[in-house]
């Protein structure tokens, strides 16, 4: 895969491909993109998006970023993650970025988010160390 | 098994996120809750060894979590995930089906909280281990 392209990136992973993320490049910095897809419901009633779905969009927020700042044509392992639910994933487009929190020289400290309309209002944050390889 | 017991594991198990990933649930009681996801080429998440994406453990825990909530209220309660820690304890071994079993520890007015694991065949060699809460959103509409 092509780790300066950012589409590329996720477009070779088929579990983003599942889930129809993919990514782009927004004033220099990694987006990420889910358009609303019926597969990704939770719970019908409301309806809602997955909290699943929502912590696999922003553990993929995280991994991208780490390849996209290393440079690395190594996927990072996840080590554990914290997901905060903050308010109702609803059924239309989302979003998410990532931040490295800290950056060791095996396990990196990952910040994400996620949001829907307002950036200012997120569904739901992420918190995560991941081992890269030395 | 209860109407309502039947109703929440009708409801869960047609969850179109866990029907997209191929999903089944296997059990919902009392006790515990207990889903399987066979291997399947769409949920790899490292296109080079073959290992599914992190996202599926984690959604199968979250999801299970749920399940298990709903097997310890006795009456139809819409609830949400609150927050959700896994700990990733080794990557899923490629080809193999992967189980969860969440128990639902403590139930308060407003708040449950569940403790699982996934895992192949032995649930004492896990793949990752979750934590989470679950909000209970009683009087709802």
């Amino acid at each position: 895969m092509d780790l300066l392209d950012p589409t590329a990136l996720l477009g070779a992973i088929p579990y983003c491909r599942h889930l129809g993320v993919r990514a782009e490049v927004r004033d220099g910095a990694l987006v990420l993109v889910m358009p609303y897809a019926p597969h990704l419901i939770g719970n019908v009633t409301i309806p809602a998006l997955h909290g699943g779905v929502i912590g696999s969009l922003l553990e993929t927020a995280a991994i991208a970023q780490l390849l996209w700042e290393s440079k690395s044509a190594t996927l990072p392992k996840p080590v554990d993650i914290n997901i905060d639910y903050l308010r109702t994933g609803r059924a239309v487009e989302s979003y998410a970025r990532a931040r490295l929190a800290k950056q060791g020289r095996r396990v990196v400290n990952v910040h994400a988010e996620m949001w829907q309309d307002d950036e200012s209002k997120p569904v739901a944050a992420l918190r995560g160390h991941f081992l890269i390889a030395s | 098994m209860t109407d309502w017991l039947d109703h929440a594991a009708k409801m869960m198990g047609q969850t179109p996120f866990l029907a997209g990933l191929g999903g089944e649930m296997l059990e919902v009681s009392a006790a515990r809750a207990r889903t399987r996801v066979p291997y399947g080429p769409h949920l790899v998440g490292d296109p080079e060894t073959g290992v599914v994406h992190g996202g599926v453990i984690t959604g199968l825990l979250d999801h299970t979590g749920g399940m298990a909530v709903m097997g310890v209220l006795r009456e139809p309660v819409p609830i949400a995930t609150l927050d959700l820690r896994i700990d990733y304890m080794k990557p899923a071994t490629p080809g193999l089906a992967i189980l969860a079993e969440v128990r639902c520890l403590k139930v308060t007015h407003e708040i449950a909280f569940v403790r699982g694991a996934a895992f192949h065949t032995d649930a004492d060699d896990a793949i990752a281990l979750c934590t989470g809460a679950f909000m209970l959103i009683r009087g709802a509409r």
